[in-house]
């Protein structure tokens, strides 16, 4: 167990390494010097190379690289350009929308493929299981974004249950700012939902065969008693897999979907820093969310260790 | 052939041919504005309506369908011509430094969340649809990787492998001779596969104003249009929508269907 701990943390250190880099010099290659930009292109030039200076723009990109990451490390992502405010705090306040919706759509994408998924596969070929999977193959083609349009007009302008867009905050209350983050989180967890619901449907059938899943039933347990005691638990491997990685799609297509609802998160940080040409911002956002996906896929590792005891001394 | 890869490839069939029809014959020139014609729900003489300049939208989906078609059709191509040979290599060095350098490499792209990395190239190496491309195309080569390498191995130890090995042929004339073909059908469903993703890329890229500029249509800037119309024009928005559900359901029904046809251990287990 523990050389399957380190082996997994050595390729997690080396991912975030690497990963580092390749943002750090996407942005480095990027046309345009954030100094000018600031200023205008009608200034002086001292001006600039004394914004430069106090940029930090001025030393090599080595070190530049190197005083991101130590500051990346201690919790300070710089000064934006545009806002001459820290990076870290305008993401951390991004962050207490953006990470909230994530995990509120996350959820619902469980409650809802869970059940779907396990009546599927027990109904396997009937006329419920042809349903659920016809509705499955229709929710992983609807485009989110298009989804949440569907939604606004539906549910906020004509039933006015809900508002068009915007975020109340949560100083008004933990209900009010989970209701006004429903919609948002219903259109990204549809998609995902339909993708999770077919995969548990198929992780559970591929038990269902297995030996060990027949002397359960031989043991004398009910067919139910054997789904819930020994397949759920063996269906679990795929469905852990899927689960984190939607959580990176979940953070991803929420930048589409924050555009929709005007959500002051991450991803309208992204755009508005991306327009601003606030590199900075983007580059720590980028690794944040990288650096997430990374740490969620690690958890992930580690869960199959406990869900799988085998693979626990295997590697 | 099942049901399907029946349904699938007529959805299929039927956006292709749109966009071919549209090289030769639309209903109105999809650039065409008629203002006091603007907002008409679906009728007569246009019969999906108009947009909010009074365009026709049955010659600007049509359009449309061109620029999705094309967009994710080099983006999967760019992705199989880089990742299908990766894959092999890899496969043929199987468990060496190369083998693992690449499926490292793979893992680190799939560590990245395709569409921010896609927003930031498009953001920073201008929007458009060459860039929208290249941002999705970047994310087809590990998948293209794994499966081809994945595909690759159990070959690989077959003995008719063992035998090109003894007549005298190298590596790279053994992947591309005998390994590629049996692993041909893989790469089709794949392909599909990546095909439909792409669709719903760039359209998510356009709707953001990163995809195809105007006045190429796309489907995603045409949805992106709707979006301050939708109270009073929803079929701006119905419309585009709909064409990417049935392209994309289309497409994935598709990749099921071959992969049944394709797959003769399914086949097996079926009858």
């Amino acid at each position: 167990m523990l050389r399957y701990i380190f082996k997994r943390l050595l390729s997690l250190v080396i991912s975030l390494a690497v990963a580092s880099l390749v943002i750090f010099f996407v942005i480095e290659i990027a046309p345009g010097d954030p100094a000018t930009f600031m200023l205008g292109i009608n200034s002086q030039p001292d001006t600039i190379a004394a914004l430069r200076t106090e940029l930090g723009l001025d030393v090599p990109q080595w070190q530049r690289y190197l005083n991101w990451i130590g500051g990346l490390m201690t919790g300070d992502f710089g000064t934006s350009y545009t806002y001459r405010t820290p990076v870290a705090q305008m993401i951390s306040e991004r962050l207490w929308v953006s990470l909230p919706l994530a995990i509120y759509a996350l959820t619902l994408s469980t409650l809802i493929a869970f059940p779907t998924g396990i009546y599927a596969a027990s109904r396997r070929g009937k006329a419920g299981d042809t349903a659920v999977m016809g509705a499955t193959q229709l929710g992983v083609a609807i485009p989110n974004f298009w989804f949440a349009m569907m939604l606004v007009l539906l549910f906020a302008i004509n039933l006015r249950w809900f508002s068009a867009g915007g975020f109340v905050g949560w100083d008004k209350g933990l209900g009010a700012g989970l209701w006004s983050l429903t919609l948002p989180a219903i259109s990204l967890a549809l998609p995902q939902a339909a993708i999770l619901s077919r995969v548990m449907r198929s992780a559970l059938l591929d038990v269902l065969g297995e030996d060990f899943m027949r002397t359960a039933r031989a043991k004398g347990l009910t067919r139910k008693q054997a789904l819930w005691r020994h397949g759920l638990r063996n269906a679990m491997i795929p469905v852990l897999t899927i689960i984190g990685l939607q959580f990176s799609f979940l953070l991803a297509g929420a930048i589409i979907i924050e555009q929709v609802f005007y959500l002051p998160g991450l991803g309208r940080l992204v755009f508005q820093s991306i327009n601003a040409r606030d590199l900075i911002v983007v580059e720590s956002v980028v690794m944040l969310l990288v650096f997430t996906v990374i740490m969620v896929n690690f958890a992930v590792d580690l869960a199959y260790a406990l869900v799988d005891p085998r693979l626990r001394s295997r590697t | 052939m099942s049901r399907n890869l029946i349904i699938g490839g007529l959805l299929t069939a039927l956006v292709v041919l749109a966009a071919l029809l549209s090289f030769v014959w639309t209903p109105y020139a999809h650039t065409a504005m008629d203002i006091p014609q603007k907002l008409q729900p679906p009728n007569g003489t246009h019969w999906l309506g108009t947009d909010h300049f009074g365009r026709d939208i049955l010659s600007l989906i049509m359009v449309g369908a061109r620029t999705s078609i094309a967009v994710a059709f080099v983006a999967v191509g760019v992705g199989m011509l880089i990742g299908v040979p990766l894959g092999l290599w890899a496969a043929a060095r199987n468990g060496g430094w190369i083998d693992e350098l690449i499926m490292r490499g793979n893992d680190l792209v799939f560590a990245f969340p395709s569409l921010v990395i896609a927003i930031l190239i498009t953001a920073i190496f201008g929007a458009g649809a060459i860039n929208a491309i290249i941002a999705i195309g970047i994310f087809n080569i590990p998948v293209f990787a794994r499966v081809t390498r994945g595909g690759a191995l159990p070959i690989l130890a077959r003995e008719f492998i063992m035998a090109a090995r003894v007549s005298g042929k190298g590596d790279a004339r053994i992947a591309f001779e005998h390994v590629l073909g049996n692993v041909a059908n893989l790469l089709i469903v794949q392909a599909t596969i990546q095909f439909s993703l792409g669709i719903l890329a760039e359209a998510a890229l356009s709707y953001v104003g990163l995809g195809a500029q105007p006045p190429t249509p796309s489907w995603g800037r045409m949805l992106a249009d709707a979006q301050t119309l939708v109270s009073i024009a929803p079929h701006m928005a119905l419309i585009p929508g709909c064409a990417i559900i049935i392209t994309v359901l289309g497409l994935n029904l598709l990749g099921d269907g071959l992969r049944d046809m394709l797959d003769p251990k399914l086949r097996v287990s079926r009858v």
